[in-house]
């Protein structure tokens, strides 16, 4: 009987969903690689240059200059990918296969739109790095709590707060001050959302909704109501840039890594401290076990709901420092829901960063160069309107949300609560 | 160490789960604590493992009465637990798992994954449990993880071992090869206290039986001066009797046929590998095998609900390879799932609508506009709890309501009272109690003289040897024997071990 | 379709089960008891925020005087209740039904805009079509628009499993831009303006006024009919059809509602549709009942609103109808608020969120009024 079938099936052809999935992407290569050629065809003769130094730079390194003709070859590029992943299938190549596609594709559209003229990249990146930031920290945010299995909806709220914190505290007390304070009323949200779906055992996202809410409603009521007045009680001294010596006169990465303020560097480090602590300590490991399997940890005698609370309020911490980062680090002054989505792009970030903080990191670079980008592009006069510029960070959040890159596993309890028998 | 509990009283609201209960467990032996499902079993293991706390009653450690507050104070005071379900982080490694909630720490907390290695390695050796301490638990067969939560418990130095249902996945030659494992650890003077329903197993293995009925202890004994039946009526309360009552099959037409199905997992690995047999109408063909080599996919393949990478089926001579769940259905398929309450009802509705729930388009339902016509619905309910004795006042009580033969009964009812010619049963009688598991089992029988074909799969071998009029195994995807058990001829030793994977087995009669 | 279940005579016995289970103490305070502690222990925190900014004892007396004069307080308080309950009962309703499939949808803000904007443009895109007529298809317009609008999120979450919670905050945004960039098309943007507004609603595609032949000013438009068809609609949807039979069953256990033969992507899409086309009604009706043209915006919030509103009424039909009566009241109640006591409006907000929090937590308000619950009854209370 085995024998019969086994030769059955050997004429039989097995498509799996993993073909299927490498069709579709090698597809969508395809139309990009047309895109490319017919659309974002830059004349022969062009040249876009980009500038990588500043005037007043120690070290100078000359300008980038591409020819017209590299969006030949990226459609080239593009057409061989998209047909290999489309016939053969990418294995464990497609992944990557389909990274190098998008980015280069990405290339073509900045060569394609800087054609003719002059761009600064190494600006664009270093602001790539700013806007990153509080969209990392809200990543990172989201992977604290999610690792003990709290889906964090709240974490918009939670930067709303930081930030409005950031600008009163700030004003009234000076920036650092301003800063912890910030800090500790992210906290308290973050504590507030664990008493809701541990104790209270509230379904998580109507909390992180409600929580989102709330600090919504109080935040524009306190600025209509007392800001609209007192102006001074909003108007926080802003942190300036920190240079680290020698570091930042590197050229390109210079700018960007070593010349920022207090947020950029703090998100680094709490991105490096985090996966230590996750993945090295015996807390991470209790940590995890907990977002796994609660009950296992529970036998073990770790305490589910110690844990849970711990971490959804270091969560809220980490993300009332990144809201910090709206007024503190970027105007002073609090504006009415100023941080407009970024908590959500934050969580689309910890997906898209399979729940590792530095996962966190490298997304939150990808949605902070889109954010960038946008800004430069309205520089550049592209035939674009402005409004679908500002719509693509949300329109990438949507692809990574749709999972359209690469699958990953959450945590195996997120979202559920948990009963002690 | 010796441990006693004294008067043990524990309540669920109204339940009275454990009731006066007096137990003496005593180091270097094997104690047995036999009960059906819903017995008590089960929260009274978990009292004296510190995870419930009694109401009323004491526990004594060498004489001296203590105290548990939290799951943590039973290990501390030297009690671990295997539990029925495994305590195990599916995505951590062996070692990590075992050392969670003692990991050995550097500076800074620092996790000493190389240290924690060697812990295990050396308990491994101590007790010949031979597990590879860096593989992931979910790369690892059921059997190994159980040895993974065995060494756990000897980790953290326990004294007493409770093992919860610990044969409930295991092949009766890794059941022997399991318990080699318990009387090593009895002999190094563990005391062991084996719960299970098994009266077999219990009596093969204790050197002293505790019988619990509805949280009380029933009776008490030694196993060389106690048999089978003994135990059943103890454990049961009135005689019974464990072999099915049923005539010799009279198969008729093919009314199922599989040929070369085959189905990828997320990871394109074949979960099922060219299955193919048949089932004719009036025979009832039993799928043995432990958990996890296919038998759930088997299923969703042929319900309806996961789609074949390759293969036909065909039903009553149609080929249904590509219809739908509901199509099926209609068709005339019963489809008693394996856990019924991920899948089988909606706890929140009430009982007349979880009647309905696979069947609420049926034109016996229909009303005008696309609504339900709900008297109707509400009629029949009504009419099906009482043909199978669904105990409940009212159909508008939710089924979550229910006790578990009850809801079991509820789901069985409405599939079998449907007009159908194939019915397909799923671990039918998990985790209900015996009185329930006879009348289920005697309605499948009945539905098979009135000529349906049904198709039986369970891990529990006793009810595919009791039940089936043909035996096939499964393993790793395949099926990999097929046995006659015409008057329950089959040899289980030989039915355990191509569980276990041996191929060949007995030729088809 | 055909039948495998035989038509069953009942006996005694089974007639006996068909006596309906009476209602328990418990699902009367679930229903009951708690909204209405919620609402309470809300206004109380209001009036301590409101303490805590610097708004004075006497100030905080005459904004809740306000509050109730301004909501119901006249026959235009009464009026302004009910206009502004229109929109937010549709879209509770959608959501409501959402919540019952199982679909946490945050999108009825976005939905709402392109419902508005899509009624707004078919509007005036017809001038020539006389009045029930036009009324009625711009209404439809406007259902359709946000239908597909939904349906976006829902057929990600179909066939990719993307969170809709995550893709409808993003439909949101993304339609913020999308009606800006709409409002400044030449064909769109009203004659002579520079600023993002559409042309207006002409006369035969608005909503009638119901009772502006008491006083021009009572904005009560026709759209009441429309929200109590609506809830009328959605109740034998949910409970008396098999579609909403279907719905229920997926929000309530996924997986038996597959084994029971329901395709759950359809359901999925199905559903999102449905929430959609409420919403984008919810939108229609604002736009040709009250605003008359549409703006950036336009929807003030009314889309976060209704997910408190579907809530507070326990995604029941009927539940919802009160709860936008309430919130409605709210609103109304709390731009008298801002006029008479110099209380922003944003603090209604709070007191929303607020209530959401109790009746999402039952726990709580059972541990801040634990007299209120089981115990009091056997005291007589």
């Amino acid at each position: 009987m085995a024998d019969a079938t086994s030769a059955s099936i050997a004429q039989q052809k097995i498509e799996s969903s993993g073909a299927l999935r490498a069709r579709i992407s090698g597809g969508v290569l395809i139309a990009l690689a047309v895109l490319v050629l017919f659309v974002l065809d830059v004349a022969a003769g062009e040249v876009a240059t980009f500038k990588l130094t500043g005037p007043r730079d120690a070290i100078q390194i000359p300008n980038l200059v591409v020819p017209g003709g590299f969006n030949m070859l990226v459609a080239a590029l593009l057409a061989f990918l998209g047909a290999r992943l489309f016939f053969r299938g990418g294995g464990r190549w497609a992944t990557m296969f389909i990274g190098i596609g998008l980015g280069i594709a990405v290339l073509a559209f900045l060569v394609w739109a800087d054609a003719g003229k002059s761009f600064n990249l190494t600006g664009m990146l270093s602001e790539t790095m700013v806007r990153a930031v509080p969209i990392a920290l809200g990543g990172l945010a989201g992977v604290l709590s999610e690792r003990v299995a709290v889906v964090n909806i709240a974490i918009e709220g939670m930067l709303l707060a930081g930030a409005f914190t950031g600008a009163l505290m700030g004003s009234l007390l000076g920036s650092w001050l301003g800063l912890v304070a910030a800090v500790a009323i992210g906290g308290m949200f973050g504590m507030m959302l664990a008493a809701l779906v541990v104790t209270f055992r509230m379904d998580q996202i109507i909390a992180g909704v409600v929580i989102n809410l709330f600090v919504l409603g109080l935040t524009s009521y306190v600025t209509s109501q007392v800001f609209a007045e007192h102006r001074w009680m909003n108007n926080a001294e802003v942190f300036r840039r920190i240079e680290i010596p020698v570091l930042s006169d590197i050229p390109v990465l210079g700018p960007m890594l070593f010349s920022q303020n207090i947020f950029v560097y703090g998100a680094l480090i709490l991105v490096g401290v985090a996966t230590y602590y996750l993945f090295h300590t015996k807390g991470g490991l209790r940590a995890r076990a907990v977002g796994e399997h609660p009950r296992a940890a529970d036998t073990l005698g770790v305490d589910v709901y110690w844990t849970r609370y711990l971490h959804v309020t270091l969560a809220g911490m980490v993300a009332g420092f990144g809201g910090a980062y709206f007024t503190l680090g970027s105007v002073g002054r609090f504006d009415e829901n100023m941080t407009n989505g970024r908590g959500f792009i934050g969580l689309a970030a910890m997906i898209f960063g399979r729940w590792h903080p530095v996962g966190a990191l490298m997304a939150a670079l990808i949605f902070g160069f889109a954010d960038s980008l946008q800004q430069k592009l309205a520089l550049l006069n592209t035939p674009i309107p402005s409004e679908f510029l500002a719509m693509a960070p949300y329109l990438a959040t949507i692809v990574v949300v749709a999972g359209l890159i690469g699958k990953a596993r959450p945590p195996a309890a997120d979202g559920q609560p948990y009963v002690k028998e | 160490m010796d441990v006693e509990l004294r008067g043990i009283t524990k309540r669920f609201g109204p339940v009275v789960a454990n009731d006066n209960v007096n137990l003496t467990i005593r180091g270097g032996e094997v104690l047995g604590l036999l009960g059906e499902n819903g017995a008590g079993k089960s929260t009274m293991m978990n009292i004296l493992s510190g995870l419930y706390s009694p109401d009323e009653g004491e526990i004594l450690i060498d004489g001296k009465p203590v105290v548990f507050e939290g799951p943590g104070d039973g290990i501390e005071a030297g009690i671990g637990m295997v539990h029925q379900h495994f305590m195990l982080v599916p995505v951590f490694t062996v070692a990590e798992n075992v050392v969670l909630g003692v990991e050995p720490t550097g500076r800074l907390g620092y996790l000493d994954l190389k240290k924690a290695r060697a812990q295990v390695d050396e308990i491994n050796k101590k007790y010949g449990l031979r597990v590879p301490a860096d593989e992931l638990i979910e790369n690892l067969p059921v059997g190994i993880q159980q040895r993974v939560e065995i060494l756990k418990v000897l980790f953290r130095e326990a004294d007493v071992l409770i093992l919860d249902e610990p044969t409930a996945v295991l092949t009766p030659q890794e059941v022997e090869e399991f318990f080699g494992i318990v009387s090593a650890l009895r002999d190094s003077g563990k005391a062991i206290v084996f719960i299970t329903h098994k009266l077999h197993e219990i009596l093969a293995i204790s050197d002293r039986i505790s019988v619990l009925r509805q949280g009380a202890i029933t009776g008490e004994g030694d196993p060389k001066e106690l048999d089978e039946e003994k135990l059943a009526e103890m454990m049961v309360g009135r005689h019974v009797s464990f072999a099915v009552d049923k005539a010799p099959a009279q198969p008729g037409e093919e009314m199922l046929t599989l040929d070369g199905v085959t189905v990828l997992d997320d990871a394109d690995e074949k979960v099922l590998n060219g299955v193919s047999f048949t089932v004719r109408s009036g025979e009832i063909l039993g799928i043995a095998g432990v958990q996890g080599n296919g038998q759930t996919e088997l299923v969703e393949v042929i319900t309806g609900l996961a789609r074949q990478n390759a293969g036909k089926l065909t039903f009553a001579g149609e080929d249904i390879s590509h219809a739908s769940v509901r199509d099926r259905h209609f068709r005339g398929m019963a489809h008693i799932p394996e856990d019924r309450h991920r899948m089988g009802m909606v706890d929140s509705f009430n009982i007349a609508e979880n009647m309905a729930l696979n069947s609420y388009y049926d034109e016996a339902y229909a009303a005008p506009f696309g609504s339900i016509n709900w008297p109707r619905v509400h009629e029949t309910a009504a009419a099906f709890c009482v043909d199978f004795d669904v105990r409940t006042p009212s159909v508008f009580l939710p089924g979550g309501s229910l006790s578990g033969g009850n809801q079991q009964k509820m789901v069985v009812a409405r599939e079998l009272e449907r007009q159908t010619r194939l019915v397909v049963a799923s671990q039918p009688t998990r985790g209900v109690d015996v009185g329930s598991i006879e009348y289920i089992h005697k309605r499948l029988v009945e539905s098979r003289d009135e000529g349906d074909g049904v198709l039986i799969v369970s891990s529990e071998l006793d009810e595919i040897m009791g039940l089936s009029d043909r035996i096939l195994v499964m393993f790793e995807g395949r099926i990999v024997a097929e046995f006659d058990n015409t008057g329950g001829k089959a040899d289980r030793n030989q039915v355990g071990l191509a569980m276990a994977g041996a191929t060949g087995g007995e030729a088809a009669a | 379709m055909t039948s495998t279940i035989a038509k069953r005579e009942l006996d005694d016995a089974g007639r006996k089960l068909l006596v309906r289970a009476t209602q328990g103490r418990e699902n009367f305070e679930d229903l009951v008891i708690v909204p209405i502690f919620a609402v309470v222990a809300a206004l109380v925190l209001g009036a301590l925020i409101m303490l805590a900014t610097g708004v004075d004892i006497a100030t905080i007396g005459k904004s809740f005087v306000a509050l109730a004069v301004g909501s119901f307080g006249s026959l235009n308080a009464v009026s302004e209740t009910l206009t502004a309950a229109i929109p937010l009962v549709l879209a509770g309703l959608g959501l409501g039904l959402g919540f019952r499939a199982g679909l946490f949808n945050i999108g009825a803000e976005g939905q709402l805009l392109m419902g508005g904007m899509a009624a707004a443009i078919f509007s005036f895109s017809f001038p020539g079509l006389p009045f029930p007529v036009l009324m009625l298809l711009s209404l439809t317009a406007g259902a359709v628009i946000g239908a597909l609008y939904a349906s976006i999120a829902g057929i990600l979450k179909a066939t990719t499993g993307a969170h809709e919670v995550i893709s409808t905050i993003m439909l949101n945004l993304t339609s913020f831009q999308i009606l800006v960039y709409l409002l400044r098309q030449p064909y769109i943007q009203k004659e002579g303006r520079s600023d993002p507004i559409s042309k207006s609603v002409p006369d035969a595609g608005r909503l009638p006024q119901l009772l502006d032949w008491i006083d021009p000013n009572m904005r009560l438009h026709a759209g009441l009919f429309l929200m109590l068809i609506a809830v009328a609609f959605v109740w034998w949807l949910l409970f008396r059809s098999k579609i909403g039979f279907a719905f229920r069953a997926s929000g309530a256990n996924p997986d038996a509602a597959r084994y029971a033969g329901m395709k759950s992507g359809l359901i999925v899409v199905a559903a999102m549709a449905t929430a959609g086309a409420l919403a984008g009604l919810a939108g229609a009706a604002q736009v040709q009942g009250v605003l008359g043209r549409a703006s950036p915006g336009f929807s003030a919030g009314i889309g976060f609103d209704a997910i408190a509103l579907a809530l507070l009424g326990r995604s029941h039909p009927v539940g919802i109808l009160f709860a936008g009566i309430l919130f409605g009241g709210l609103e109304a109640g709390g731009r008298q608020m801002q006029v008479d006591a110099g209380v922003s409006i944003d603090l209604i907000a709070i007191i929303q969120a607020l209530i959401i929090v109790f009746i999402a937590a039952p726990l709580l308000v059972r541990a801040i009024f634990p007299w209120g619950f089981t115990r009091a009854t056997k005291g007589g209370k």
